[in-house]
């Protein structure tokens, strides 16, 4: 690149200081006892996910892959631009609904998380909790060149570049913006690759578990969130 | 009519140039110390009474932030944009949250990603867009935003540029340009 200026280094020293409430305290309760409290230890369960182990029967895993092919449900969460296409996907015009893919408004019911576009890294902050808090096993699909290689925002000070390294992508869309035909086609292809087995980001995301975190936490500077959100 | 305005405001108040646009859009340098009287006089007087933006131009070779407060009059549509100038190495504007409400969001702004400074205006201080962010106001002239995305975000290969101008000398002038 020409136009960088090889003299600019970046604050990697200042370090963002925990949330008033998130930081370990000592209570009083009504009968005098005093309790300590670390909020990120006993609010949340730290336990990190787990590698779901595959049927000892294939027959019996490709029928578990079949019905999980036909049961996509999408996290009704939209990242960028590219939520703007889901409507008239969802709706009569495109018409999704008819491929048994339907949108729900809350993680624990989906299984099938879209990034729609470009994710900054506030809004990355929350698609990861969105992400963990999906039951396995459980599907991403990165919408449009942003998160494939930055797409336009490639110089951008706070949008990532490189989706797969902090969630497990299954499928990429190409395009800026991809028509919801596109989608349809990539929905499509999702199955197929569910179908026959590769569809494993879940496990994936277990097995590389600190991997992902390392990199989750070398862009958001304020992590004030325990390790795993389920 | 702005000319009029200007005029009649050149008597009482140290003006710079007025800068017309076009008919109804005009620009004028103000002293900051007279912002606050103009502005109330502006909006009680003659009718200013919308606050269309407030923004920042970073006049890094100078040395001082521009501030321009854009006041409209609604009633005889006309838009007049009052420019201020701050030093740039402690940038302090004066806050104008009490004249116009939507003056604070826009002073958040300007706090976070210029790093202009608005005593008294409403959770100046606190976070507005980006969150967690140590490094210098990224609006600002002398931040490097490609050289930041490259030391932050990882990047995938196989991207390329090519400038138009590059790409056709060496089309046209293979061995160099004659």
């Amino acid at each position: 690149m020409k136009d960088v200026d090889k003299s600019f280094r970046k604050d990697t020293e200042t370090e963002i200081p925990l949330r008033e409430e998130l930081q370990p305290r000592t209570v009083t309760a009504p009968d005098g006892q005093k309790i300590e409290i670390d909020p990120l230890q006993d609010y949340f369960c730290q336990e990190p996910p787990k590698v779901h182990k595959q049927s000892y029967l294939k027959i019996v895993e490709d029928f578990y892959n079949w019905a999980r092919a036909n049961s996509l449900w999408i996290l009704g969460f939209g990242t960028g631009c590219g939520a703007i296409e889901m409507r008239p996907l969802m709706t009569p015009r495109f018409d999704a609904y008819r491929y048994g893919i339907q949108w729900r408004p809350t993680p624990r019911q989906a299984n099938l998380l879209v990034i729609s576009g470009y994710l900054s890294v506030k809004t990355l902050k929350r698609a990861i909790r969105a992400y963990e808090q999906m039951p396995s096993p459980k599907y991403v699909m990165g919408l449009g060149s942003c998160t494939i290689n930055g797409g336009m925002y490639w110089d951008s000070y706070n949008t990532i570049k490189k989706l797969d390294e902090y969630l497990p992508v299954d499928l990429y869309i190409a395009g800026c913006m991809p028509r919801p035909e596109a989608l349809l086609a990539g929905f499509m292809e999702l199955k197929k690759k569910i179908r026959k087995g590769e569809g494993e980001g879940a496990n994936k995301y277990a097995e590389n578990f600190d991997w992902y975190k390392a990199n989750q936490k070398s862009v958001i500077k304020d992590w004030d969130m325990p390790d795993y959100n389920w | 009519m702005m000319r009029d305005l200007y005029d009649h405001m050149k008597t009482r108040y140290r003006l710079g140039d007025l800068t017309e646009q076009r008919a109804n859009l005009a620009f004028v340098d103000v002293a900051q110390d007279e912002l606050r009287a103009l502005l109330v006089e502006l909006r009680d007087v003659h009718g200013f009474t919308h606050l269309v933006l407030l923004t920042a131009v970073d006049w890094i070779e100078e040395g001082r932030f521009q501030l321009t407060y854009m006041v409209n009059n609604r009633t005889a549509n006309l838009t007049l944009g009052l420019r201020v100038y701050l030093d740039r190495k402690s940038p302090v504007g004066n806050t104008i949250h009490d004249l116009w409400p939507t003056a604070a969001t826009y002073q958040r702004e300007l706090r976070e990603m210029f790093g202009i400074s608005f005593p008294g205006s409403p959770r100046v201080d606190e976070e507005f867009i980006l969150e967690g962010w140590t490094d210098m106001p990224p609006y600002r002239r002398d931040f490097d935003t490609l050289a930041y995305s490259q030391q932050t975000y990882a990047e995938r290969g196989g991207r390329e540029t090519h400038d138009p101008r590059d790409h056709m000398q060496k089309k046209l002038y293979p061995e160099g340009r004659p």
